[in-house]
């Protein structure tokens, strides 16, 4: 039997570089052995790719988009498909847990530097990455016209809107009509099943090739490549595989267990996940109390609230996102890892994340004066971190880098 | 400019324009284990709800196979417009007619539990209260100004509030509702229903709809349970496969 397999592995080499390209990502590949709990983030943001991709895919297949149909199909997927909602409910969990494991995913860069050279394409593919991941939440979200679906959807392409100039244009042309409508649904639906997930599966193989490349960065910030062996194999590196896939496993299953417990216990995540006011229909007619974007656009939306300029507002957010961009040039310290960093970087990434986590709470509340003002301190501190970047890094009292990773 | 105006009126203004509707006098969480209770819960409903208010994501056999009502009762005593077990719920009267009737066509009510939560429902069904000022003759501590008419009265009598007045800050008389209470006028003989309080009528009813949100929900979590299971019993294989290979590592 094993005779067969290893002759028909051979038959496909020596039309196809199968174990070539097998060693080279996977067998061969050495990631440093220090890897730890943040490193788990890369393999999971994958793993709810496909599950959203196969869950999405039998979703479509009961799902109807039209605006008189949708809200209903989804019903029936719920009630009347066998298995449906569990379905339902992987995919809709699956939208909110993606962006949990992206946003830990680049939290981790950002604490051990992994978007410093030479790894500065891996993290602006990444960054594409999470730009169509927004586009392709945004879109998918409309899908189930509910009323959040529908006023969510005409807030954010109102926002284009106040561009000066093509705004007006720019916002017909993205709904097709002059308010969100079946035209607008319809399209949606292309850009969510089609467009988006084909870039996205293109975008994650590139910044794996990019990644693969370069060699994975590690919590202490150290090139594993400046210190090999003989065979020129680095002295601080294992094999991919079986190293990390038995490791990325055990990480696998404990996610999955969240994963499940989330869909068969808590879908609705207490509102969070599945908004309330998304189970009323979408009515034109009829604007919500109170709009607000589900969790993992909140800290945007926060800005855009806190800038009491429209336009200024519509910058400020889009600066927010972007901004990311230019990590690997704003930071000027030689020390990779927040262990070696100095005292400032530590207190700036501190100030940052109590920001962040501040601002999307706030991005869920009404916006009341005193809520308002708390968004713009938090807003201004946002922004210090990535403006400031230059100074404090430059000027840290970073700690010295030892040659080899510890254990 | 049109585009501005609708932004200052979503972004800055919501929340806080529309003014908090009444706050909840009684506390309810949803119990869906009593499936007698449920039963009493989807009568209450066929008998009073859907005579204007639509289920139309619901079939009755799949309430019936949930609830353990048989085909025939269900034909017999929940179904009152169509004679096809697995018809949906709906009603004769057209959303034209019901606008007509009400000014609003009265909504569909499948995940209306899922949208306003139980304890709004329970809060909703508890405090309607005479209102001469409305057509209806009522109005609802939760849903202010509703179009609905206080359709379970001959369960509950009708109920009238209770005013607290305070003299404000400026000097002005502030009227607010303190609570309600059952009153005799008019003619106010509340009929238990089938020998039950209204408390129980209308929890039961409560609890209905909290199923008919979402009727996969009574078995959901028993599934998890398994799922659960299997995979911590995979985490253990899992886990040790790992220690196994990170031996020659440390």
């Amino acid at each position: 039997m094993i005779k067969y397999i290893l002759a028909l592995r051979d038959w496909i080499d020596a039309r196809f570089p199968l174990m070539e390209e097998w060693n080279k990502h996977v067998g061969q590949y050495y990631a440093p052995k220090n890897f730890n709990f943040w490193y788990y983030f890369g393999v999971l943001s994958m793993l709810v790719l496909v599950i959203q991709i196969v869950t999405g895919i039998w979703l479509t297949m009961n799902y109807k988009p039209a605006a008189d149909l949708a809200f209903s199909s989804v019903e029936y997927i719920m009630r009347d498909v066998e298995w449906g909602w569990w379905i339902r409910y992987m995919h809709s969990t699956g939208a909110s847990a993606f962006f949990i494991v992206v946003y830990l995913h680049m939290y981790r860069a950002m604490l051990y530097g992994s978007y410093k050279k030479p790894r500065e394409l891996v993290w602006l593919i990444g960054m594409l990455i999470y730009f169509t991941l927004m586009g392709e939440a945004f879109f998918g979200y409309l899908l189930p016209w509910g009323q959040m679906s529908y006023w969510g959807a005409q807030v954010i392409i109102s926002l284009f809107g106040a561009l000066p100039i093509i705004g007006d244009d720019l916002s017909l042309w993205i709904r097709g009509d002059f308010v969100v409508s079946d035209v607008t649904l319809n399209r949606f639906f292309a850009l969510h099943v089609i467009a988006l997930p084909l870039v996205l599966c293109g975008l994650v193989v590139a910044h794996i090739l990019a990644l693969h490349e370069v060699g994975s960065n590690n919590p202490d910030g150290i090139e594993i490549k400046e210190h090999k062996d003989e065979n020129g194999i680095p002295l601080d590196g294992i094999p991919f595989h079986p190293y990390y896939t038995v490791k990325d496993t055990v990480g696998v299953v404990i996610f999955m267990i969240l994963f499940v417990s989330v869909v068969f216990f808590w879908p609705e995540m207490n509102g969070y996940f599945l908004e309330h006011a998304n189970f009323v229909p979408a009515d034109p007619l009829k604007t919500p109390e109170h709009i607000a974007p589900v969790w993992y656009f909140t800290p945007f939306y926060a800005i855009l609230r806190a800038v009491p300029d429209q336009l200024g507002g519509v910058i400020a957010m889009g600066l927010a996102t972007v901004l990311f961009c230019f990590l690997p040039w704003l930071d000027r310290s030689k020390v990779k890892s927040i262990r070696y960093r100095g005292t400032k970087y530590k207190l700036a990434l501190t100030a940052f994340t109590i920001s962040f986590v501040a601002l999307g709470w706030l991005g869920m509340q009404p916006a009341t004066p005193f809520f308002t003002m708390l968004a713009r301190g938090f807003s201004v501190i946002y922004f210090l971190f990535f403006l400031l970047m230059p100074f404090y890094t430059s000027t840290d009292n970073d700690k010295p880098v030892p040659d080899r990773v510890r254990v | 400019m049109r585009i501005y105006i609708l932004l200052t009126v979503l972004l800055f203004n919501s929340g806080w324009l529309f003014a908090a509707e009444g706050e909840m006098l009684y506390e309810f969480s949803p119990d869906l284990t009593d499936q007698q209770a449920l039963q009493r819960g989807a009568r209450t409903f066929v008998n009073y709800c859907q005579t204007c208010h639509s289920a139309s994501y619901m079939r009755y056999n799949r309430m019936g196979e949930d609830l353990g009502i048989p085909d025939d009762v269900l034909l017999e005593n929940f179904m009152f417009g169509t004679d096809k077990v697995g018809d949906t719920m709906e009603i004769a009267m057209s959303a034209e007619d019901g606008e007509k009737y009400f000014g609003i066509a009265p909504p569909d009510l499948s995940v209306t539990a899922r949208a306003r939560g139980a304890e709004w429902l329970y809060n909703y069904l508890m405090t309607f209260y005479l209102d001469p000022a409305k057509p209806t003759g009522v109005n609802n501590l939760v849903f202010r100004d509703v179009a609905m008419p206080h359709v379970l009265w001959e369960l509950q009598g009708w109920q009238s509030a209770v005013y607290h007045e305070e003299t404000g800050e400026d000097g002005e008389l502030v009227r607010t509702i303190d609570h309600l209470e059952i009153t005799s006028e008019p003619a106010s003989k509340p009929q238990a229903y089938q020998g039950e309080s209204y408390e129980q009528t209308v929890s039961d009813l409560v609890n209905f709809m909290v199923y008919l949100g979402e009727p996969i929900q009574l078995k959901r979590k028993s599934y998890g349970v398994w799922v659960i299971l299997y995979l911590v019993f995979l985490l253990v294989i899992v886990y040790f496969l790992k220690k196994e290979y990170w031996k020659d590592v440390y």
